[in-house]
């Protein structure tokens, strides 16, 4: 794709840190999400989920809630119209529960009432007679020979090894660690909302808060037994996404319960049913060795990685694809073996969520290039400067990696941002264990971490990835003004903004509008794996060079001046371009060859404040440098970056969905806690632009690299300030207090297949 | 459900005398919570938050709090009382402490209130009101178990009470975050120079806030050796002491925000820090 300059300079256009069009409503309370809609004769839907992580389903009884006030319809599996399943990527997860619920949370019935309070104690007053089974919820054992079979295909999700090189070759130098991450949620601040209306043809329309409108549709209209041109699909506002609306959540039960009703149905959930309602960051358990020359060149890296991908697949096969992948990090490894699984359990099911399979592996291997350079006695800023990848070098799946690729740049330029004044300051607040006034100085300790990280940008492995782009360039009272239509979802990413600075560009036009996306224009894709700019952002560029080119044909036509837009415009120029990224090549068994589009990198330091004798943790700053290709809206770049290290920091420290036998103990913000503004630190961020010459202006994804490397760099800093091993995150005080490492319980040789583990004595 | 909004306190006695399954709201920053939960479902309120009597606060010597005070009151004028300010500092964000209440605190009397510690240390007085009258039950009487007290549902909590104990107090919990967080465990030291009292208090690490009756007497003993009324470091190993004395008397459990081993170790920490601070306060 060209970067040619624009002839005349807009307001507004590509480069400029451009005001959202959504930032003043969200900050007054004034923007309409998705829990705001209202329609007239609305109804109320509930579900009824299951308090049992494994059980089997012995009969439902909703004789007493159908009597109940208000109640208008209840939903169970029999009643459903054709097809019971859905799934991202596989076909594996009930509408409705029939048989066997498989986690706690599971929908069982769903009901529609007058008012959301009687649809809810109808929902309690429905009796399900349940025969509990033993649950697994060890990833590990799920995996073993001798383990209970939670799907008919066994509990494999998903297996991933990738061999390099000589993948048994020896080093001078060896480190070995085991690590575990625990379940992270997106926690967006909208919890799932939608409303669906009925409509005269006997189809319906739904509004909804999502990351892909076109494969919601894809997933509900077999569902509901209706053809997809029946079912149409509107974006509601979306209060955050992060992953958590990839998968379908209440988008099928509310249609259901809007056709079985014939009025319109709004479901939303509540914050502790939003923790039930949607899949969460994988937890991992990772072996890993590493191997490197006495000069520090890496040689191997082995490793296995076991994902708990919960009851049902969701997009757990990409996730444990890219955990693989990006095994060994943005760095030149001659050989490797790299083992990672995913597996059915009785846990909440796991799925997408910002860095996607690449923050699990990132933080073991970011642990290891420490205790490699601490072996090593290097630096450990020149040890990975070192082994950087650069242009052309390929990654353990013999992918090069072309286009762009400054690892060693964002290493170096991230270690040379100036460091945060160097006192440990004394007033409490700013100390750890802030408002709780628990140190005055005493006991804390100052230490710097530093992390590298990368991922890949759009899908990849063969998918057919594109973006759908109209842009009609018209003229009224006023002037010129562009329209710009597209189905992505703006989930707080700023993709509007993208759309309308491209369209300004291009077109030269200042006053563009961007429709509301939905599905009677074709599908954008998902706003996730960081590839909006790059492909709606792609798509929207084409169509408006289509746009121009008929501008310019009109004005040759007419012997007048391209600029001449009153009358050029007397018709207005409709285009719409479907934009492909270049093709990608499916996985094999081993390698992944051209698997993906090309890949992003990003670095941080972290300096962190630790009060070594509480175990809490003050984080003081983090430096950043990010390779973003291009900034298209550079201050929306910025807010990517400080908000993906807020959620990195929140899984290095805090995050953590907690279980006990398959059950959620901290379902609510009381107890779930994220980052608060007195827990972030300054971020100072230094962007690397290397334009990627495929990429929309060289723009490459910004979303997810900030959430990559920010945790295990946050982590390292507090090693540094302790001294203790700190292999699983997030970090309690007991393990800084205590220092005792976590322990897997299994003996795994790492690189090995982990339904070979062996249980440790 | 109804909702009653009252004026004056007799009005309110008046409706939890003659009224069945009344629920008083305050600032509501708990009760909203619990309702939310669908752990009760009220179905008469009597909102309290207009009653101006129950917004006083007095201090000569004697401090006596209106249980409508809220903590960034607290924050803004001199209270009586440093920890319980601290306390108040400790707790939610600016939009709770702008509605939240002593009285709410003591209504709900979780074991993580953060202002009971300090209560306790204070050996403060809760003042209870009644269609049949008043009566004062000394802090250390009122509360009976988690969320529990001895409350009856048709007493109102007017206010909270104690004899003014000087500076040398202090109050510091522990969380993983650092604000807007349930402490894991909660400690308040008050050293009433005057009185040659020490009263310590702990918070979120039993069912009830607990006295620490071990580690007042250790410190007692302290003062009486270098004097009550002189400002004195102790020595770390006294510090150590207390703390160690302090943590004992502790009957923490296993739960999502801590565990027992933690709760024992920060308590321990923070004994020892909060003597070595209040120590040097005259
Ligand atoms: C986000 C958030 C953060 C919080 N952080 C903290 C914290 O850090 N530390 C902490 O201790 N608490 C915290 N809380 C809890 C709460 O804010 C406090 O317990 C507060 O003191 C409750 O006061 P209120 O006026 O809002 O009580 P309400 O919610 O109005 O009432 C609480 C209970 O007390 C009863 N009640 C209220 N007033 C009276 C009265 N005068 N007489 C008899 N009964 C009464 C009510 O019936 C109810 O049962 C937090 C709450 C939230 C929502």
């Amino acid at each position: 794709m060209s970067t040619a300059a624009p002839r005349t300079r807009i307001r507004g256009g590509v480069g400029e840190s451009v005001e959202r069009p959504d930032s003043a409503p969200k900050a007054k309370g004034e923007f309409q999400y998705g829990s705001d809609l209202r329609r007239e004769g609305m109804l109320f839907g509930a579900t009824l989920r299951s308090p049992h992580p494994y059980a089997r389903i012995a009969g439902i009884d909703t004789a007493a809630a159908k009597k109940m006030s208000g109640v208008k319809a209840i939903i169970t599996a029999s009643d459903l119209p054709t097809r019971e399943l859905f799934g991202l990527m596989k076909l594996d997860q009930p509408v409705l529960a029939s048989g066997k619920v498989r986690y706690v949370g599971e929908p069982v019935a769903i009901v529609a009432a007058e008012t959301a309070e009687e649809a809810r104690v109808a929902a309690r007053a429905i009796t399900v007679r349940y025969e509990p089974l033993s649950p697994i919820t060890d990833p590990v054992a799920a995996l073993q020979p001798d383990a209970a079979q939670l799907h008919r295909r066994g509990n494999v999700i998903e297996d991933v090894l990738v061999e390099h090189g000589d993948p048994d070759a020896r080093a001078d130098v060896v480190v070995d660690g085991e690590y575990e991450l625990g379940m992270q949620d997106q926690a967006a601040l909208g919890p799932e909302a939608g409303l669906a209306i009925p409509r005269q043809d006997g189809g319906v329309e739904l509004h909804i808060a999502t990351q892909w409108l076109h494969e919601d549709l894809r997933q509900i209209a077999p569902c509901l037994g209706l053809p997809e041109s029946k079912v149409h699909l509107v974006l509601a506002g979306v209060g955050g996404a992060f992953g958590a609306r990839e998968d379908v959540t209440l988008q099928i039960h509310t249609c259901l319960l809007a056709l079985a009703t014939k009025r319109p149905v709004r479901m939303t959930y509540g914050r502790e049913e939003s923790f039930y309602g949607h899949v969460h960051r994988h937890p991992a358990k990772l072996w890993y060795t590493h191997g490197a020359t006495k000069k520090g060149e890496l040689v191997f890296v082995r490793a296995t990685i076991v994902l708990d991908g919960g009851a049902y697949a969701s997009s757990s096969p990409a996730v444990v694809a890219n955990a693989a992948c990006f095994g060994a990090g943005p760095y030149r490894v001659p050989n490797a073996r790299i083992h990672a699984v995913g597996a059915y359990t009785n846990n909440p099911p796991t799925g997408a969520m910002r860095g996607f399979g690449a923050v699990q592996s990132c933080f073991a291997y970011e642990a290891q290039m420490d205790k490699l350079a601490a072996a090593l006695d290097i630096d450990p800023v020149e040890l990975r400067e070192r082994n950087a990848l650069r242009n052309g070098d390929a990654i353990i799946t013999s992918q090069p990696v072309e286009g762009s690729a400054p690892v060693a740049d964002v290493i170096r330029r991230c270690a040379d941002i100036a460091m945060p004044n160097g006192e440990i300051p004394t007033e409490p607040i700013a100390l750890p264990g802030g408002l709780g006034n628990l140190t005055h100085g005493e006991g804390v300790r100052r230490g710097v971490g530093y992390a590298a990280g990368m991922k890949n940008v759009c899908y990849s492995h063969g998918f057919d990835d594109f973006s759908t782009a109209r842009v009609r360039l018209a003229r009224d009272v006023r002037g010129p003004i562009a329209h710009v239509h597209t189905a992505a979802a703006e989930v707080g990413q700023g993709i509007v903004t993208v759309c309308a600075q491209i369209a300004r560009t291009e077109l030269g036009v200042e006053r563009v509008e961007v429709d509301r996306p939905d599905t009677t224009i074709g599908s954008a894709g998902s706003s996730s794996a960081s590839r909006q700019t790059w492909m709606t952002g792609g798509a929207v560029l084409a169509a408006c060079r289509e746009v121009k080119a008929e501008l310019l044909a009109r004005a040759r036509k007419a012997g007048r001046s391209p600029d001449d837009l009153g009358a050029l415009l007397e018709e207005p120029i409709d285009r719409t371009v479907t934009h492909r990224h270049r093709d990608t090549e499916p996985r094999d068994a081993k390698t992944q060859n051209q698997g993906h589009v090309a890949f992003l990198f990003a670095a941080h330091r972290a300096v962190v404040d630790v009060d070594v004798d509480t175990g809490l943790v003050k984080v003081v700053q983090v430096a950043t440098a990010q390779d973003v290709g291009k900034a298209i809206n550079p201050v929306s770049v910025v807010g990517q970056i400080e908000g993906g290290i807020a959620q990195g920091l929140g899984l290095a420290v805090m995050e953590e969905v907690l279980l006990r036998d398959g059950l959620v103990r901290n379902a609510s913000f009381t107890d779930y806690l994220l980052p608060t503004t007195l827990d972030m630190p300054p971020v100072v961020t230094v962007l690397i632009e290397h334009p990627h010459p495929d990429a929309p202006y060289g723009a490459k994804g910004v979303g997810e690299p900030p959430t990559i490397s920010s945790t295990p760099a946050i982590v390292a800093a507090i090693r540094a300030a302790t001294g203790r091993e700190l292999n699983r995150v997030p970090v309690r005080p007991d393990d800084i207090v205590f220092g005792a490492p976590y322990r897997s319980g299994w003996r795994i040789t790492p690189g090995d297949d982990p339904r070979r583990a062996v249980r440790a004595s | 459900m109804s909702v009653h909004i009252s004026r004056h306190v007799d009005d309110v006695l008046d409706n939890l005398s003659t009224r069945k399954d009344v629920t008083i709201l305050a600032g509501g920053t708990d009760l909203l919570v619990e309702i939310n939960f669908g752990r009760i479902r009220p179905s008469n309120i009597v909102a309290i938050d207009r009653v101006d009597e129950l917004k006083d606060h007095s201090r000569n010597g004697h401090i006596r709090m209106g249980a409508l005070v809220t903590y960034t009151r607290m924050l803004e004028t001199d209270v009586g009382s440093p920890a319980l300010q601290e306390a108040a500092r400790t707790i939610g964000s600016p939009q709770i402490r702008n509605a939240a209440t002593i009285g709410g605190n003591l209504g709900t009397c979780s074991p993580a209130g953060d202002t009971l510690p300090v209560l306790a240390a204070l050996e403060a007085t809760v003042v209870l009101r009644s269609k049949g009258g008043e009566r004062r039950v000394a802090f250390g009487d009122f509360m009976t178990g988690p969320k529990k007290s001895v409350r009856r549902p048709d007493e109102l909590i007017v206010a909270a009470e104690w004899e003014d104990a000087g500076e040398a107090q202090t109050y510091m919990f522990a969380a993983t975050r650092n604000a807007m967080a349930i402490s894991i465990s909660g400690l308040a030291l008050v050293v009433d120079r005057a009185r040659r009292r020490v009263g310590v208090g702990l918070g979120s690490c039993g069912p009830t806030i607990i006295r620490a009756t071990d580690a007042e007497r250790f410190a007692a003993g302290l003062f009486d050796e270098t004097g009550w009324d002189r400002p004195a470091r102790p020595s770390d190993a006294a510090a150590r002491e207390f703390g160690r004395l302090a943590a004992g008397a502790a009957k923490p459990i296993d739960d999502v925000r801590g565990t027992v081993a933690y709760r024992r170790h920060v308590l321990a920490v923070m004994g020892a820090r909060a003597l070595a601070r209040v120590a040097v306060v005259p």
